[in-house]
């Protein structure tokens, strides 16, 4: 029956904003409210809020401030990054090839896709192993001299895969070839040094480590050729116009901070609740697959296909039974498709279609991953009894 | 523990205050919307299940505080529902693919999967009423508003089907469902009512044949009663009977498509006097009792939707077929529509006229 405690499992999607941050954020909505870019003390006391926040993220990924733009949200980053440095790599020296992993989120691919379609980029999908990961000899393979920008993604949302960027940055340095990461996933709970992972640009939003929606960073290693894609005012180095969001700045800042300061904590929290949903899951309900790296993966993170099973009725049996999960392949709208990562994956639509997240966070509790654990054996039975037309 | 319920969101005034009605009495209710077929392209202006009307029934489901979920049915009903209606025109009849859409898309599929989210019944904000007769079985009763009684296309419904289902609004008229909008606060703005069937998304069916099923249209002659030859139709199922305008015949008086002949693909016509019947057979006859009558017994009989009620003798013939004989003539008699029988305002049951 439906119960009154709602559980959330769902912590890919997005995650609770932390008190601490929500207190941070509150003095720039009425009290300090400057415009940062105007001359009087009150724009001063903002400016230096937002240069204050670009220095504490810069500490965090290790990177001069200057390197920081602030955006509106992981996607935006992406697109600045993917767009701005293909057009500007084509503009310098001609540059007309992109390169991508087929497990990338939508606002990467999706700008791929509009570039070769629209700007006549050519566009190199990467092979990936069954888990979803990328070799980073099959990015040595296909660097080419016109190579404007190459993307692959840190840890991917659906299924948790965590990609050897360190290495496959190493190889874009040595041939001068700018390198995108989108760790939006990743930020929560992997480290994120720009040195150690060898990356131009790593794109963030703070809603996944319990900062609030609504804003992005992007990492822009110093020389990194870009062009602006939302031109206007000087904001951000004159790379991202529009008055600064100065108390999401500040929020994402706290959240990226406490992240990195709460890091094991956070991991040691999640990885053996999320080791105790795989081994249970898998031992316990038959055809079913984890989906992504088994232990290269995220910390947090649990993904399966079982065969035979709609995940849109799997979402709204396990939501009724009060348990907030996730499904590649669902859509609000009632309109399935098998999610184009794990069709990348070689898994047939008879398992795509059946695929289910969970993904944990601070707030998720022992007896929570039982009580699903318990009643999730019976829901995929139950769901595989429904009758449908062939 | 309350009853839970499952009540089918439209977006519309009716299906929200149905869910509205049922929270106020009580109920643990779960709004689920019906992903049904559109054509390709055509998804915005689908009657049932446009992108506005889900996010008009989300809105109403967020007032309540109920949960809301949409529910693919998109090939099913493609399969069942839209095929029926192609195959009905094929076959030279007039379909009317509502009525298996309420049977096996909204009170089976829809119905398995409320049932499989631990409900007791589904709701639906169709004008109906249901009752229990002194038997113990589920009668279905027409609306209180005779306006908009729409027991004619639940006829289909069998006892399983009828003991998990609720009408809430059927105990009520149009204009009290509109005032109790206002009461319980779900008030949305009103889209017209429309009789048209939702996947043709507002356009005429024959734009739609010609588009999903252009090779059943094939023109060919119109003749008068006489046999004689006097004009061209452009394809059978593009007529219905009794249909008058759009023939293209030149004639002394006005004409009327009297018959179809599916054999030679000729459409006959003829003056108004000889359009209509006294009698006709049902076949598929579904008795919303589950038990066929024993004997011929009087009552009152729909042969469209929008039809008045005409007295006849039904007469069973077998498990699948009854024959009804009207006390006057009636007009517009059409193949493929089903004839509905009523005793005062229970629905007994009723088929297809062949």
């Amino acid at each position: 029956m439906m119960s009154n405690k709602k559980i959330y499992l769902d912590y890919a999607a997005t995650t609770p904003v932390d008190k601490r941050v929500l207190d941070a954020m509150l003095p720039y909505f009425s009290e300090h409210f400057g415009n940062p870019s105007s001359v009087h003390t009150f724009g001063q006391r903002s400016e230096a809020s937002v240069e204050d926040a670009r220095e504490q993220v810069a500490r965090v990924l290790d990177c001069s401030s200057q390197e920081i733009i602030f955006t509106s949200c992981g996607s935006e980053s992406d697109n600045l990054a993917l767009r701005g440095t293909a057009l500007a790599m084509r503009q310098q020296n001609g540059s007309n090839h992109i390169l991508i992993s087929p497990t990338e989120h939508h606002a990467v691919s999706l700008t791929a896709e509009q570039l070769r379609l629209r700007f006549g980029f050519e566009l190199e999908y990467l092979p990936v192993n069954g888990h979803g990961q990328v070799d980073p000899e099959d990015v040595e393979k296909r660097l080419r001299p016109d190579t404007a920008v190459v993307s692959i993604i840190y840890a991917n949302n659906e299924i948790g895969t965590i990609n050897p960027i360190s290495e496959i940055g190493a190889i874009c340095r040595g041939r001068r070839i700018p390198f995108h990461s989108d760790a939006v996933q990743a930020a929560a709970y992997l480290p994120v040094s720009v040195d150690a992972l060898n990356v131009d640009m790593l794109s963030l939003g703070a809603h996944k480590f319990y900062g609030p929606k609504g804003i992005g960073a992007l990492y822009l290693r110093e020389g990194t050729p870009v062009l602006p894609m939302q031109t206007g005012g000087g904001q951000e180095f004159g790379l991202r116009a529009g008055t600064s969001n100065v108390p999401y700045i500040v929020g994402l800042a706290s959240a990226l901070v406490l992240a990195e300061q709460e890091r094991d904590a956070r991991c040691k929290h999640v990885q053996p609740l999320r080791d105790r949903i795989i081994s249970r899951i898998t031992d316990g309900i038959p055809d079913v697959k984890l989906t992504g790296q088994p232990l290269l993966r995220m910390p947090n993170h649990a993904s399966f296909v079982f065969q035979g099973v709609d995940g849109n009725e799997l979402l709204m049996m396990l939501d009724v039974e009060g348990f907030a999960c996730s499904s590649g392949s669902a859509c609000k709208t009632g309109d399935p498709e098998p999610s184009d990562v794990l069709l990348a994956l070689g898994y047939p639509p008879q398992w795509a279609l059946g695929s289910l997240r969970i993904s944990l966070g601070t707030q998720t509790t022992s007896e929570d991953v039982d009580t699903f654990l318990d009643i999730l054996p019976r829901t995929i039975k139950r769901n595989r009894q429904l009758v449908r037309v062939p | 523990m309350p009853r839970r319920v499952v009540v089918a969101m439209s977006g519309g005034v009716d299906s929200s205050v149905a869910a509205a009605l049922l929270q106020e009495q009580g109920y643990d209710v779960i709004g689920m919307m019906l992903r049904v077929w559109s054509e390709p392209g055509k998804e915005a202006t689908n009657h049932c299940c446009t992108p506005e009307s889900m996010a008009a029934a989300r809105r109403v489901a967020a007032r309540l505080g109920i949960p809301f979920y949409a529910v693919d049915a998109q090939n099913e009903f493609k399969d069942i529902v839209v095929d029926y209606f192609i195959n009905g025109y094929a076959k030279g009849i007039t379909p009317n693919p509502c009525l298996e859409c309420n049977r096996q898309i909204r009170f089976s599929y829809l119905l398995d999967r409320a049932m499989n989210i631990g409900a007791d019944y589904l709701a639906t904000g169709h004008y109906a009423r249901k009752a229990i007769a002194d038997d113990g079985k589920y009668k279905l009763m027409r609306a209180v508003d005779p306006h908009k009684d729409q027991s004619y296309v639940l006829h289909v419904l069998n006892q399983g089907q009828l003991a998990r289902s609720l009408f809430p609004v059927g105990e009520y008229t149009k204009t009290e469902i509109r005032d109790l909008a206002k009461k319980l606060d779900v008030q949305i703005a009103e889209r017209p009512d429309s009789q048209d069937l939702c996947f043709l998304a507002g356009e005429d069916y024959r734009t739609f044949l010609d588009r999903n099923a252009p090779e059943m249209i094939a023109a060919g002659p119109i003749i008068n009663q006489q046999g004689e030859e006097i004009g061209a139709h452009r394809g059978l199922a593009y007529y219905t009977i009794g249909q008058r305008k759009g023939l293209g015949v030149i004639s002394t008086q006005p004409q009327y498509v009297i018959d179809k002949e599916l054999s030679n693909n000729t459409l006959v016509v003829g003056p108004s006097e000889s359009l209509g019947r006294d009698t006709l057979v049902a076949t598929d006859v579904h008795w919303v009792s589950g038990i066929r009558p024993s004997c011929d017994f009087r009552a009152q009989v729909k042969t469209r939707y929008s039809a008045s009620m005409s007295w006849a003798s039904v007469i069973p013939l077998d498990d699948k077929h009854v024959q009804v004989d009207f006390d006057e003539h009636i007009r517009d008699i059409t193949p493929g529509q089903a004839a509905v029988f009523y005793d005062s305002d229970d629905c007994i049951g009723g088929g297809i006229i062949t």
